[in-house]
């Protein structure tokens, strides 16, 4: 179907350091790393807790075993509460990118514009 | 010989081969066939990556495991699923931004040195190997188990189709073949569940009290602590399962097949759904295998219980549903086999062959004939490694490729993408500390060495205690990538890498990114 002119190696235009460094120092690129930073650092931080909190506490304590609803015990729901907690992190991921696609299109246009 | 089953099996290969013909016209350049040209939608390669990485030991091995030890099966189900959030967070995007055809590219882009390009290959064939024996041996016996054809000659039928799948239809191929088994899959895994679900009245609390007595483990089977009694142990586990995703080099190469990185993110949001609503039936399966088959005949059929999903399918419904569900299982290795088998092969090429050997200047023509022998070699010394390692547990196998690769790939991916101070002699040490411990420590455990005659390879009390090396090697790996970057931090190393500040503005924004 597409049959783009295939190129084997690496072709992209070579910027210098200098090129990269001065991206990096401008106002947008700064934003889009912290932001990326204040979303990132705290969610996976959270996210492995929550994770290893079921075989920790699954390993060296028994309150989970106690009854939740009828037969289920906490253990289960923990577990099921590990589902929930990925997908709705990943939505919240999702939406969050967009902004910084944003941030991302802006270094990219100012990059561009300079050129 | 099972007869339903025998003509659902034709049907499968036919199909699939169908698929790699249509295929094989489209495959025209080296990118074609590494990455399917990079012009897959998010949406595709989500259910190709779900396709590739819902292999055998998730849908056999995890029902089984749930159906014989309950809750401490469902370990596996959550770890294979949070993983995503690794991958999704700190992988999936920059990995895409800096990487072109396979997991080297991405950190040969921030270190020249050639055996940095070696050492990546290396693992990703080393692991792809352990990954694709697993896979095989599970094959081999399922066919066995019900075509009745011999274990040598089932597992070299399958070897051959995933080598004709790779070979004559590249990526194209390996993912139409994942995503149309993805649909399957999920297809055959909902109607069991719905049948479960309809035998304890739709009702979830008197599925839980049913199997309270369901089994011979009583109330035990509901809580944790059947399987993994030692704390360790199931911390070494959780932490492997979770961790590995990331570093596992067939999952690696689907981010190469879409375009950018917000395809990338898209694919694996697409890819997370699908696998978790998949480990979410992973219960149906095991507490249905359990309630409906029953202990003794699980077990009856094979010791592993990898057997209790076919057998509830047969439960439930009889010999047709039997032959579906036993179908999908066989396209399911296939598909995870054509991966994994490609994956290697990438990596002979691409970064043996044309990066080292022809220092990047083979031609087109010569990447692709050389990824397709490569592709046979692979296949072959998978194949003949399966048919040695006939009698290891499976899950145990992969488990273990999910141990090596958090331990050799996931701490030199982090540390390339996000740490400024990171240098070549970092990245050779956490790529051989990791490998090398976590494979050591495989071979000095419980898995080999057992006092019991009869339980592993060999006679003899284990020197490592746990069943997976990842507590200790995992952490060694990142240990190792620290320390070997600070006694080198004033060397010479600097010249042959390329700034921070590149590697920092093209993961994150995708410019320059090579196509």
């Amino acid at each position: 179907m597409e049959s783009k002119p295939q190129i084997s190696k690496h072709t992209q235009t070579k910027r210098t350091p200098e090129e990269y460094s001065k991206i990096v120092k401008s106002a947008h690129f700064q934003q889009l790393l912290r932001e990326k930073k204040r979303f990132i650092i705290p969610f996976t931080i959270f996210f492995f807790c929550f994770y290893f909190a079921l075989p920790i506490l699954t390993s060296y304590t028994t309150f989970l075993n106690k009854p939740f609803y009828g037969s289920i015990t906490w253990a289960w729901v923990l577990a099921f509460l590990q589902f929930v907690m990925t997908w709705a992190f990943c939505m919240i991921y999702y939406k969050k990118a967009s902004k910084f696609d944003k941030l991302s299109e802006q270094v990219l246009a100012e990059k561009e514009g300079k050129l | 010989m099972n007869t339903a089953a025998f003509s659902m099996f034709l049907v499968i290969v036919a199909f699939t081969l169908m698929i790699t013909y249509w295929a094989s016209k489209k495959n025209k350049s080296a990118s074609d066939f590494y990455t399917a040209g990079g012009g897959l939608t998010g949406w595709q390669n989500g259910m190709a990556i779900a396709g590739d990485y819902m292999s055998a030991a998730s849908f056999l091995g995890i029902a089984g495991t749930i159906a014989l030890a309950g809750f401490d099966g469902f370990f596996y189900s959550i770890g294979f699923l949070v993983a995503y959030l690794v991958v999704l967070f700190l992988v999936a995007e920059p990995l895409r931004n800096l990487g072109k055809y396979t997991f080297a590219d991405m950190i040969a882009v921030r270190f020249n040195a050639k055996k940095i390009r070696g050492f990546a290959a290396f693992n990703t064939i080393t692991i792809s190997i352990f990954y694709m024996i697993a896979q095989l041996v599970g094959a081999g016996a399922l066919i066995k188990l019900l075509l009745g054809i011999d274990f040598t000659t089932s597992v070299i039928i399958v070897g051959v189709l995933m080598t004709v799948y790779v070979i004559f239809g590249g990526m194209h191929a390996t993912s139409w073949v994942q995503i149309i088994k993805a649909v399957l899959l999920m297809a055959g895994t909902f109607v069991i569940s719905i049948i479960v679900l309809y035998k304890f009245n739709f009702s979830i609390t008197a599925m839980y009290d049913q199997m309270k007595t369901a089994t011979p483990l009583k109330d035990a089977f509901l809580n944790p602590g059947v399987k993994y009694k030692n704390g360790l142990d199931t911390l070494s586990l959780t932490m492997g399962l979770v961790l590995g995703t990331a570093g596992l080099p067939h999952i690696l190469v689907r981010f190469f097949t879409v375009r950018d990185a917000k395809t990338a993110r898209s694919s694996v949001v697409y890819a997370t759904w699908i696998i978790g609503i998949f480990y979410v039936m992973t219960i149906f399966l095991g507490f249905g295998a359990a309630a409906f088959v029953g202990n003794s005949d699980i077990i009856a059929a094979d010791k592993a219980g990898n057997m209790a999903a076919p057998l509830l399918a047969q439960a439930l419904g009889g010999n047709m549903l039997f032959a579906f569900i036993s179908a999908v299982a066989f396209a399911t290795i296939l598909a995870v086999v054509a991966g994994l088998v490609l994956t290697a092969a990438s990596a002979f090429s691409h970064d043996f062959y044309n990066h080292i050997l022809k220092k990047g200047k083979a031609t087109e023509k010569q990447q692709v004939s050389m990824a397709r022998y490569a592709s046979i070699g692979i296949s072959v010394l998978s194949i003949v490694l399966a048919l040695f390692a006939r009698n290891l547990n499976v899950a145990f196998l992969v488990s273990l490729a999910f141990a090596v690769a958090a331990s050799a790939n996931l701490p030199v991916i982090l540390y390339t993408i996000y740490w400024k101070k990171f240098n070549t002699n970092g990245a050779i040490w956490a790529m051989v500390v990791g490998l090398v411990t976590s494979i050591g420590l495989v071979i000095v455990g419980p898995n080999v060495f057992s006092p019991v005659a009869g339980k592993a390879m060999f006679i003899g009390e284990p020197l490592y205690p746990y069943t997976t090396p990842g507590i200790i090697s995992i952490p060694l790996g990142f240990i190792a990538g620290y320390v070997g970057t600070l006694v080198t931090r004033k060397s010479a190393n600097q010249d042959d890498q390329v700034s921070y500040d590149e590697i920092l503005v093209r993961s994150n924004t995708g410019m320059d990114t090579t196509m």
